[in-house]
């Protein structure tokens, strides 16, 4: 077994080091009653060779995004990544390393968390950021229950436009938690959610108000007028950013008056693969840090007065506070927040900016075409960043499924997160689809049912 | 390690400085030097009742979270404002600078069960 | 003596330090559509700090830090608990074939029976493994499984009308088994085990109103709790479940299966059993395994296998509902399944052996100069105490030493029922050469504590950095870089 260094000599030194005469005595406190009386039922062990062509064949029964035009979003998006990711997180020191608890010899992982920190809030005008945690869903979870912790309150309110994923994900943390969920509407004509629905739903028991931004269906929330009614009732505002390249072009959260600022980072230089690993950013501010969930990477000195970085305010975190932790979490995702540094440092000012023009104005460009064919609408008025909603006569199944058969993957069927959008489709358009790619789909759509 | 004759002290290491119907309580030098460097330092609002018993804050080092407890039941007439910005001063000046809360008595009877500084030395050394 | 490497030393400044304005380290193709002009009040301003640096800047800085890291494939690791064991290179090479890493989590099942495929498999291997039916591929990483898992328990309870309250977790657990049975809504009732958890000591705090009891098997002493089965029937006995925490499987594989044991639900830990990277905290993977009475609780969505093939299952009408987005750590399931495919069913076998077999020599080697407070037979991992140590030197002495050495520290002051532990998981992967340095090493440390424990207490002094003053930043915690003109 090639990972496994052992020569039979070597067992026979070491069993006579530890003073037993078989491997199998050192399992005596097993007891028999327990133990397996049978090998283990697996397939037998490949070489390096047949396992790569066991995983070309697993492989190459998947439709990917280079070989299929995609406009498939949603949550997840097919960005440009640059080589220089993969090659730098290839580096080993970085991705066999463990959680820094020994700094002297984790500098490298401390730093960049630091930097990652660092850009996650200057992306959304908080203070402080945590060291990222799974995902954004999970880290939408956490922000419901930080609201909860900082406000002492238990009623939270979250918006229809959020991200259906997020919103069952914070459904689930909160099922035996005595928090108390309510669904504030969407505006029918703008997408936005319905500011008139939250207001009468605000009140002094809510902890906080939870929004998309951009929302489920695209949308550039009024992330404004949502923190000021959230405000006036004593409640936070937690805005969820499922796709944060909208945050290269449009105003920050944090100036709109957010209060935790979490979201899903994946758009930073991660493969899609297949929905995961992604990372959870997750950034608040100055009054709220020690309610923080998750791990934190803080500057300090050695001994001779050089700067370095170490993990710090442990004592908000499980294995100090145990059951009165303010969160169960023990991981970061930090290779993927490494990622996510180099893309943005990459990217820089300038680039992510453009970046993010380039996602709206193709979405725009395929959003007018769309619009104007007959059969088709985009039933809602509020701005879009890269995605948007349309309505198809026909029905969603009945237009994806054409669309499936001409070799592109148009859209997700609204239907099976809201009932209500049977005729509906969410269409995203990254700076990865050409305009070639647009007008085939924009042909496709309007050659109607063959 | 001091223990000032003047005050009271409870078995969670709390100190009592009893004026009135009023009582200054703090953290004691035992145990600031088991919690090493306070980092941190949370104090409740003015006008929060208290039961005897029941946290009203929570001292931080670096590694280890305490909560520190009402020794009597009282109301929460004023609070050490300038000890959350210091934590540090909980370890250079526990009985004075680090005072954390001033309560006012609502059952003098409940001063009866404190330990004096004889009393509380020797329970300190029996912990060791 | 044998010190580690200092390699080159190399100044490397915050990223936001290196910003030159103008610098671009991108190149997009021009825009094939006209510029569309966003509504002039949703438009923010320049990101105040954001670096501007070129590709070569970005490259450079990365590698330099890199190099201020220790990894596995640095050197030895023996970080009791996390089981770093060797990555295998051609792992990263399968998560990364563009029919794995260039496929959308919302593409029909019909596109992607591929990764169906591989996460069925991997399901059913992870089942046979731990002799749980039903398995669950979704959770990120080991406490979110746990909290999936714990969750599972309460709705079961539940849907029986059931509101226990209680769950008993022992005193050797590791501190996500408390806080996540609190996000669970219960109260945690500790219960004390002097090493070995007995029966009659759950009996004693077991009764209608006990949810769960969380055990981990071997427990974080390394040791075998013995009296598992009739465990798991006290607490059967009176309604209860048992969850496992499987940080520790690496030490059953092959040889004995927690779901045979009667465990209820137990995750398992993909990026310490099977070889996952930790990439530097994570990502890692958390699946969780669970008996049949269970398996309608389990998150959605669950891979299944019908007549046309494999699918996502949403329609799980007692599930616990979802725990995060889309369907798990796919890479790192990847990743795992390619693990399990090379070693087959008689190589975990033996990566459990010989992980058992290098920690027990690890064991002989230092207990005659460290203090092993608990002495029954060692399984995968071995807890010493700095009782003995001279000097004055205590257990972070020790750790930071070994450092100036070239190894990774222990896990230190872990388990609590140990003053002053270190633990010290060797995994399979390391030779007898590399673990007779390592103890070789630790056995002169022991004697200069006693001859020069100055050597101990100002360690480590090889690596760049000195010991950092975590009591500063803790005080006044500086959590991101600030512009010299910017507020705040």
């Amino acid at each position: 077994m090639r990972y496994i260094p052992h020569t039979a000599e070597d067992v026979r030194r070491m069993l006579q080091t530890v003073g037993v005469d078989s491997v199998d005595e050192l399992f005596v406190e097993i007891p028999d009653s327990v133990r397996l009386q049978r090998p283990l039922n697996l397939d037998d062990s490949l070489s390096e060779s047949e396992l790569l062509v066991a995983l070309q064949e697993l492989a190459q029964r998947n439709a990917t995004v280079s070989q299929t035009a995609s406009f498939l979003g949603a949550g997840a998006y097919n960005h440009f990544i640059p080589a220089v990711i993969d090659h730098l997180v290839s580096r080993s020191e970085f991705y066999t390393a463990y959680t820094p608890y020994q700094p002297e010899i984790s500098q490298g992982t401390l730093q960049a968390i630091f930097e990652y920190q660092t850009m996650i809030c200057q992306l959304t005008g908080m203070d402080a950021a945590n060291a990222s945690m799974y995902d954004g869903a999970s880290a939408c979870a956490e922000g419901v229950l930080m609201a909860c912790r900082a406000t002492r309150r238990r009623r939270v309110l979250l918006s229809r436009g959020l991200h259906p994923e997020y919103r069952s994900t914070v459904q689930t943390y909160c099922r035996y938690l005595d928090v108390e969920l309510e669904e504030i509407p969407v505006d029918a004509a703008t997408g936005r959610t319905d500011l008139k629905a939250l207001g009468a739903a605000l009140d002094q028991d809510c902890a906080a108000v939870v929004s998309g931004y951009p929302n489920f269906f695209g949308i550039i929330e009024d992330i404004g007028s949502q923190a000021k009614l959230a405000h006036e009732h004593g409640a936070r505002l937690v805005a969820a950013v499922q796709e944060p390249i909208a945050l290269g072009l449009l105003k920050s959260p944090g100036e709109l008056g957010a209060d935790i600022v979490l979201g899903e980072g994946q758009s930073f230089g991660l493969p899609l693969s297949f929905g995961g690993p992604y990372l959870g950013f997750f950034a608040a501010r100055q009054k709220d840090i020690r309610t923080l969930p998750g791990r934190l990477v803080g500057e300090t000195l050695d001994l001779e007065g050089r700067r370095g970085f170490v993990l710090t305010l442990a004592t908000r975190e499980q294995h100090i506070r145990r059951e009165r932790a303010t969160s169960n979490i023990c991981s970061n995702q930090g290779l993927c927040a490494l990622m996510a540094t180099i893309y943005l440092s990459l990217m820089g000012k300038t680039g992510l900016r453009e970046v993010a023009q380039h996602n709206f104005s193709k979405t725009q460009y395929a959003k007018e075409r769309i619009g104007a064919l007959q059969g088709f609408k985009i039933p809602f008025s509020g701005p879009t960043f890269n995605e948007f909603v349309v309505k198809a006569e026909e029905g969603s199944a009945a237009v994806l499924s054409r669309l499936e058969q001409q070799g592109m993957l148009g859209g997700i069927a609204l239907e099976c997160f809201y009932p209500e959008f049977d005729q509906h489709l969410l269409v995203c358009v990254t700076e990865q689809n050409s305009r070639g790619q647009i007008d085939a789909l924009v042909d496709a759509l309007a050659g109607g049912a063959s | 390690m001091e223990f000032p004759e003047e005050l009271k002290y409870t078995e969670d290491h709390e100190w009592l400085l009893v004026e009135d119907d009023v009582v200054t309580v703090g953290i004691t030098d035992f145990a600031q030097d088991s919690l090493g460097d306070v980092v941190f330092v949370e104090l409740p609002e003015v006008g929060r009742q208290f039961e005897a018993g029941k946290p009203f804050g929570v001292v931080e080092s670096v590694k280890a979270v305490s909560d520190v407890y009402a020794p009597i039941s009282g109301e929460v007439v004023e609070i050490n404002e300038e000890l959350p910005d210091a934590p540090e001063v909980l370890n250079t000046s526990p009985y004075e600078d680090a005072w954390m809360v001033k309560l006012r008595i609502s059952d003098a009877q409940e001063l009866e069960g404190l330990m004096d500084a004889d009393a509380y030395r020797t329970f300190v050394e029996e912990q060791e | 003596m044998r010190a580690g490497t200092r390699g080159l030393i190399l100044k490397e400044k915050l990223l936001f330090e290196h910003s030159t304005p103008g610098r671009k380290g991108y190149r997009l193709p021009t825009l094939d559509v006209p510029e569309a002009q966003l509504p002039e009040n949703l438009e923010r301003a320049e990101i105040t700090g954001f670096p501007e640096l070129s590709e070569v800047d970005v490259v450079r800085h990365f590698t330099r830090l890199s190099t201020w890291n220790y990894g596995v494939d640095s050197g030895f690791y023996p970080l009791g608990s996390c089981t770093m064991k060797y990555n295998p290179k051609v792992n990263e090479a399968a998560c990364r074939l563009s029919g794995f890493a260039q496929v959308h989590p919302m593409v029909p099942d019909r596109l992607a029976q591929g990764a169906l495929e591989m996460m069925h498999d991997l399901q059913e291997a992870l089942a046979e493994i731990s002799g749980l039916p039903a398995l669950t591929l979704q959770p990120g990483a080991g406490a979110h499984g746990e909290l999936a898992g714990m969750l599972v328990i309460r709705a079961f309870h539940e849907a029986r009308g059931q509101k226990r309250h209680k769950v008993i977790i022992p005193d050797t657990a590791h501190g996500t088994n408390p806080a996540t049975a609190a996000l669970c809504g219960y109260q945690v009732v500790p219960v004390a085990s002097d090493g070995i958890l007995t029966a009659a000591a759950v009996a004693e705090h077991m009764d209608n109103e006990v949810a769960a009891l969380m055990i981990t098997n071997p427990n974080t002493l390394g040791l075998f709790e013995g009296e598992i089965a009739e465990i798991c029937k006290v607490v059967h006995d009176q309604g209860g479940l048992v969850y496992c925490d499987g940080a520790n499987l690496n030490a059953l594989m092959g040889i004995a299966r927690p779901g045979d044991m009667g465990i209820d639900v137990m995750h398992f830990n993909l990026h310490k059993t099977f070889s996952t990277p930790h990439g530097g905290g994570g990502p890692g993977s958390g699946p969780v395994g669970v008996s049949a009475e269970l398996a309608p609780f389990l998150p959605v969505p669950v891979v299944v296998r019908d007549e046309d093939g494999f699918r996502l299952d949403f329609d799980r009408p007692r599930s616990i509902g979802r725990m995060k987005g889309f369907h798990g750590h796919f890479g790192v399931l990847v990743r795992a399944w390619a693990y399990i495919r090379t070693m087959g069913g008689a190589g975990l076998r033996e990566a459990t052996e010989m992980a058992v077999l290098n920690a027990n020599y690890v064991r002989a080697r230092l207990e005659p100069a460290f203090h092993l407070p608990y002495k029954r037979r060692s399984l995968h991992e071995v807890v010493f105490s700095d009782r003995d140590l001279q000097g004055g030197c205590k257990t972070l002495d020790v750790a930071k030493r070994l450092i100036d050495y070239g190894f990774h520290p222990p896990t230190v002051y872990f388990p609590l029922v140990v003053a002053g532990a270190l633990m010290i998981e060797p995994t399979e992967t390391e030779s007898v050469e590399a673990l007779d340095e390592f103890c070789e090493a630790m056995l002169a440390i022991v004697r200069e504590a006693q001859e020069d424990p100055e050597l101990l207490k100002q360690a480590p002094r090889v690596p760049h950095i000195r010991r950092l003053d975590e009591t500063r930043a803790a005080r006044k915690p500086r959590l991101r870089w600030r512009a010299e003109n910017e507020n705040g």
